[in-house]
């Protein structure tokens, strides 16, 4: 096969420069930024830094907060990832067996997805308002005082409902044109093979939207740990206190309301390392594994 | 091993679409019946009722003596074949062979025995372990055979498994699947849109056209009395030639140019009537009727001659020891060569 080349190089490096511009100034630099002014105490007026090498690494492991905001964290993305998955999946598998109507059951599922986080949150703290809120007059009546932003528990469900909310119709898009590119012929296949609609689902069906399931995955936790930020903020109604939240909202607490940049700095750098992790996890493991043609 | 019965079956979609109508046959016990028509027959969705994929609007289909038409797919006890396979990707060569199996409680030593029977049948013994993707296209076919005859089905399926294959390929297949019906015995229903493959495979032939049965018979019956002028024009390679022609009071058919072929018109023809000619039926050189010759088609085994007759194309097949030059020639036709059509039913009179 004959290769189309480039007679100079410097043709595809200007052609290249403007995204890799983008990338060092709004990714590597701040980055690399975060990287140095973790290693050092910041004064709270900006006066000036001294340096402390790994202090601020060792202080967030000594503290009981951080590690119990961390814990929230994963238990936060695990059920927001699981019920929105679940949800998608669900809502998709029904939507793909709709004949009449189809579209309009699409479009209608698909419309939470053009609302942004923050306006996510807002829905959120009418729909669990203290005194009318529908949902916490529903919770009411099974004797559940929810409390919005009082309650840890209250406001830590409210929460993961409204972020499950939110993230179910990305999904459920995936999910559907993952469904849709299964070839009719090989569910019909499956049909004269197996009786049961559950088998034919957990053998046939699921396994070919495996490579959909798992990219999912990733975007969904990658989602709960940092995109829901504008979701939390609004629910706290800008008023921390007890309130349950993400490392991510720990980091702007403490960076920009608590004034500590280093240690706001040693908590993004651990949040970088963790999304390095998982992309690295993503294309090592799952990648290589789950695709079939 | 059943036959299949279907009694006044018609297949209506929402939108009114009416792709089967109404039609009745039975296919006794152990033969091959292949379904052939233009896309859009009717031929595809009728063999999908049978499988049970496809809801039927009206009648009742027999697998057997009993009814099926509520019946499961998975319980009517047939195996289909898939025009792309419809291989599952994510199993083994062994695994879509004998899935259908594990779902029915069979014991697991059965099932293997059953696979390596079968993939011994079908040279695909050393491919077991391997995924869909790694088989080349006449492999994925024969597992979708395999997968077919393992669950030794009462009915065999088929919606033109063949039309993914190269030529060459697709003639193997031809008689593999033919001679492994044969051997097995199993009543099976194919669908094609290739009159090759319909008249070199089938016990009997099943014409179809616009949702309607034009005819059924064995392939010598359906090519040598074609009943339709479609059946005519669509069975047969190059098809049957058909002129326009009027029936005098001695029954004596004239062509449009005034013509007079031999032959006599049979009792009850109307006036002006169809008359069809195989291009194989006529002889070149011979006999009185004038026929001028513009092309000549060079096929190896046997030339094609076209030209006009009566008004109408007309061509003529001869063998490849014959000769013709391009310019006027004179034809001869065989004896009980015409086939007269009545023009207004389209029907053989």
């Amino acid at each position: 096969m004959k290769r189309a080349g480039f007679t100079t190089v410097w043709l595809p490096v200007a052609l290249l420069l403007p995204q890799l511009m983008i990338i060092a100034i709004f990714f590597y630099w701040p980055a690399g930024w975060a990287l140095q002014s973790s290693f050092y105490l910041q004064d709270p007026f900006g006066f000036g830094s001294t340096f402390v090498g790994v202090d601020n690494y060792t202080d967030l492991t000594n503290n009981g907060e951080y590690m119990r905001i961390a814990w929230f964290t994963v238990v936060y993305s695990a059920l927001v990832t699981f019920f929105s998955l679940s949800i998608a999946l669900l809502l998709a598998v029904k939507a793909d067996n709709v004949i009449r109507g189809a579209k309009s059951y699409r479009t209608l599922l698909m419309w939470v997805y053009a609302i942004a986080p923050p306006v996510a949150g807002f829905l959120g703290i009418l729909f669990f308002d203290q005194r009318n809120g529908p949902l916490t007059v529903f919770f009411q009546t099974f004797g559940w005082d929810f409390k919005l932003g009082v309650n840890y528990n209250s406001t830590a469900t409210a929460m993961v409902m409204v972020a499950v909310w939110k993230q179910i119709p990305v999904n459920f898009i995936f999910f559907l044109s993952g469904l849709q590119s299964i070839p009719r012929a090989v569910r019909e296949a499956a049909m004269i093979d197996n009786r049961s609609a559950t088998g034919r689902f957990w053998q046939v069906t699921f396994p070919l939207l495996a490579p959909t399931a798992f990219f999912l995955l990733i975007i969904n936790i990658t989602y709960a740990l940092f995109d829901t930020f504008g979701i939390i903020d609004a629910l706290m109604k800008g008023e921390p206190g007890n309130n349950p939240m993400t490392l991510v909202y720990k980091v702007y607490l403490d960076g920009f309301r608590g004034n500590d940049l280093g240690g706001s700095s040693a908590q993004s750098v651990i949040l970088m390392v963790l999304v390095l992790l998982l992309t690295v996890f993503q294309f090592r493991l799952i990648e290589r594994r789950i695709h079939y043609t | 091993m059943a036959q299949v019965t279907l009694e006044q079956l018609r297949k209506v979609y929402p939108n009114g679409n009416e792709a089967v109508q109404t039609c009745s046959f039975q296919i006794p016990d152990g033969e091959f019946v292949v379904l052939v028509g233009p896309s859009g027959c009717g031929k595809s969705t009728l063999l999908r009722m049978i499988a049970g994929l496809e809801e039927i609007s009206d009648g009742s289909l027999y697998i057997g003596d009993a009814v099926v038409n509520d019946v499961d797919p998975a319980d009517r006890n047939i195996a289909m074949v898939f025009q792309n396979y419809a291989l599952y990707p994510h199993m083994t060569v062994e695994r879509n062979m004998g899935y259908g199996l594990r779902n029915r409680g069979i014991p697991k030593a059965d099932i293997d025995a059953k696979v390596r029977e079968a993939a011994s049948m079908l040279n695909l013994t050393e491919y077991l372990d391997r995924r869909p993707s790694q088989l080349s296209g006449g492999q994925r076919q024969r597992v979708a055979m395999g997968r077919a005859i393992v669950r030794q089905p009462e009915l065999f399926l088929f919606d033109e498994p063949l039309s993914n294959l190269d030529a060459k390929l697709r003639n193997q297949m031809r008689i593999e699947i033919k001679a492994l019906q044969r051997r097995l015995g199993t009543t099976a229903v194919y669908v094609t849109h290739d009159q090759v493959e319909a008249m070199t495979m089938a016990d009997r032939i099943i014409v179809l056209n616009e949702g309607r049965i034009e005819q059924i018979g064995t392939p010598s019956d359906v090519y040598n009395h074609p009943e339709s002028t479609f059946v005519a024009s669509f069975i047969g390679a190059p098809p049957m030639n058909l002129m326009p022609a009027t029936v005098g009071a001695d029954q004596a058919i004239t062509l449009s140019d005034g013509t007079v072929l031999a032959g006599r018109a049979p009792e009850g023809a109307p006036g002006s009537v169809l008359v069809g000619v195989r291009p194989e039926d006529v002889l070149i050189g011979a006999g009185d009727i004038p026929f001028t010759i513009d092309i000549i088609e060079e096929l190896g085994a046997l030339r094609l001659l076209h030209g006009q007759l009566g008004g109408a194309p007309f061509s003529v097949s001869i063998g490849k020891d014959e000769q013709a030059q391009a310019g006027p020639s004179t034809i001869g036709l065989k004896p009980d060569a015409l086939h007269i059509f009545d023009p207004q039913t389209q029907r053989r009179v």
